[in-house]
């Protein structure tokens, strides 16, 4: 297929697109890719800090698994640089969660688990469809199904670990809490399940935190104002000082190849 | 990145084998004769202490090396300027915490554990090489470091490949392997600079103006300063002199740079036909003793990093231990 180059300052402005389902195709592409992008961009920040040698290791797998796919949906939105590198903020469209910094290895976990628990899901639907993002769901499916797993694992060591781990990991829980209703906001272009989809979610997070000796947060899932901010461009603070670390060297040297 | 090193002459010089070793002669001729005709020794061999004293310290070092190495690359992770170069990028660095992971195995095959080779590195009685204690200033750096430090690494570590020690000498044939595609990329990253704007041509010749002395200091002192370079040549740890390595090096970096249109920064560099070989402008030693002292631009923060990751760490680590635990009484207790 041919991508539809996508203007950055607005995504989705691009030239007349040629199919009808282009428009909307663009949109979920650019949703997904953002998500993967920001979050593998939030673990890459773990190189050369992980607590042990072997979560060096892990994190960059699933921070690199993550890019590959970013890759591949950016580009079925247009040209992946110019949208990674030369958007503004507010042009983003992924979740707020994954935004979020890093916080103590509990909270990364937290977020880890929130994600890949929803990604196994999205990408699993998504593969069953005939939207042209289903060959990337099939592939990319098995990558997070690793990383679903590698952030259960981590929950139950850490929630039924010793009681500083314990309280770490409740606390990364439901710091992150607020951030999760959003991932089931229907994304334009995606014909899934989605109150399907959220049921399954509570399900297996609900049992995972419970088999960590720990209780699922009480609060609300999104905050006050906040419910689908992150997919209509609305982030948090630390969003734009990720975004001018990341883009500060492309954007000096514009127009230059690497 | 990754830098076997020879061994450092500022570490303690064992005495021969032998003095602490109670083992039968017999066992010291057949280590001897295993050696002389290029077998492998294996783990559960006999072996002289300071055989083993030795390859616990050079191999330690060079995983530690490859731990703190991660840190210049990493530096860059979130700036990288396109998403390429980022994915090979975190790919490198994460091929380093790989290579540290099967050195520090390796180790452990001759008695050590991680954990007191982590302590040493970190209260400073081991050391890592002193490479890293220079600063990534600019992008270009990341290429410099593939094409350079990459490239001395490989120039030392291809030898070890067939080092007598079997567990380290496998762990060096897949190491060399990703080496291989660090240095490539490390090469290709400074051809696409050279070959950009003027800009980034300027960026690419700084790093390299930088970071070429520092590499050449890679392969230890000179010759007639490296104190336990010949006991380890007869164990085959070692099968080149720093010098004759150092050699090799400069002589396949000259083309390299052509082709990559940069210049090397040494005005005394050119080749001399009677030998076949290049010769090359007197290194700062004086540089090189004082980095390795401690003084360089980067040893202190190198060192705090990697303890401040480790300390942060601990609570992680005891609640997996803490875990495990729990979860094998639990299997006792249904079983």
């Amino acid at each position: 297929m041919t991508p539809t180059p996508v203007s950055p300052a607005s995504p989705g402005a691009g030239p007349a697109p040629t199919t009808t389902e282009a428009p909307a195709l663009h949109a979920a592409a650019l949703a997904l890719g953002d998500d993967a992008l920001v979050l593998s961009h939030r673990l890459g920040e773990w190189a050369g800090h992980a607590p042990v040698l072997e979560e060096e290791v892990a994190l960059a797998n699933i921070a690199l698994d993550l890019l590959g796919q970013a890759r591949v949906l950016l580009s079925l939105a247009g040209d992946e640089d110019e949208l990674a590198y030369l958007r503004e903020e507010r042009a983003f469209r992924n979740l707020q969660l994954v935004e979020q910094p890093n916080g103590d290895f509990a909270h990364t976990i937290a977020r880890q688990l929130y994600f890949s628990v929803y990604q196994t899901l999205l990408y699993g639907q998504l593969a069953d469809t005939d939207s042209l993002l289903a060959p990337l769901a099939a592939k990319a499916v098995k990558e997070v199904a690793y990383h679903q797993d590698h952030a259960e694992q981590w929950t139950l060591r850490l929630g039924d670990g010793t009681a500083e781990s314990h309280e770490r990991m409740r606390r990364g829980l439901d710091a992150l809490w607020r951030f999760t209703g959003e991932m089931f906001q229907p994304v334009p272009g995606l014909d899934l399940d989605w109150q399907g989809m959220r049921e399954q979610w509570t399900a297996r997070v609900t049992e995972v935190i419970e088999k960590a000796t720990l209780s699922v947060p009480e609060g609300p899932q999104s905050g006050a104002w906040t419910a689908g901010a992150g997919r209509e461009g609305l982030h948090t603070e630390s969003f734009g000082r990720m975004l001018a670390e990341m883009q500060h060297l492309h954007r000096s040297h514009p127009g230059a190849s690497w | 990145m990754a830098t076997a090193h020879q061994p450092p002459s500022t570490a303690p010089h064992h005495p021969a084998a032998g003095a602490a070793d109670t083992a039968a002669p017999a066992l010291e001729s057949a280590f001897d004769a295993a050696v002389a005709a290029d077998e492998r020794i294996e783990p559960r061999d006999w072996m002289p202490d300071a055989y083993r004293a030795t390859l616990v310290r050079q191999i330690a070092q060079h995983a530690h090396s490859e731990i703190i190495g991660m840190q210049p690359e990493a530096n860059w992770i979130t700036r990288a300027p396109s998403l390429r170069r980022k994915a090979i990028l975190m790919a490198k660095v994460q091929d380093e915490a790989g290579h540290g992971l099967y050195l520090y195995s390796a180790a452990e095959t001759l008695g050590a554990s991680r954990d007191d080779l982590l302590d040493k590195l970190h209260s400073g009685r081991q050391k890592y090489s002193s490479i890293f204690n220079y600063p990534t200033l600019t992008w270009a750096d990341v290429g410099a470091i593939g094409w350079l430090v990459d490239g001395a690494a490989i120039t030392n570590q291809v030898p070890l490949c067939r080092c007598s020690y079997g567990p380290y000498a496998r762990a060096m044939v897949r190491v060399c392997k990703e080496e291989s595609f660090h240095q490539r990329q490390g090469y290709e990253l400074l051809l696409a600079l050279s070959r950009g704007t003027p800009a980034q041509h300027a960026m690419a010749q700084d790093a390299v103006d930088r970071w070429w002395w520092p590499s050449l200091m890679m392969f230890g002192p000179p010759d007639a300063e490296s104190s336990h370079s010949e006991q380890s040549m007869i164990w085959k740890i070692k099968r080149h002199s720093n010098d004759e390595l150092r050699q090799r090096f400069v002589d396949i970096c000259v083309p390299q740079a052509e082709s990559l249109g940069l210049t090397l920064p040494d005005p005394d560099l050119k080749w001399n036909e009677e030998r076949g070989q290049h010769d090359f402008g007197a290194i700062d030693w004086s540089e090189f003793w004082s980095v390795l002292k401690g003084n360089g631009p980067c040893n202190e923060q190198r060192i705090t990093q990697r303890r401040r990751a480790h300390e942060e760490g601990a609570w992680v680590r005891e609640a997996a231990a803490a875990h495990a635990v729990k979860h094998s009484e639990r299997k006792e207790a249904t079983a």
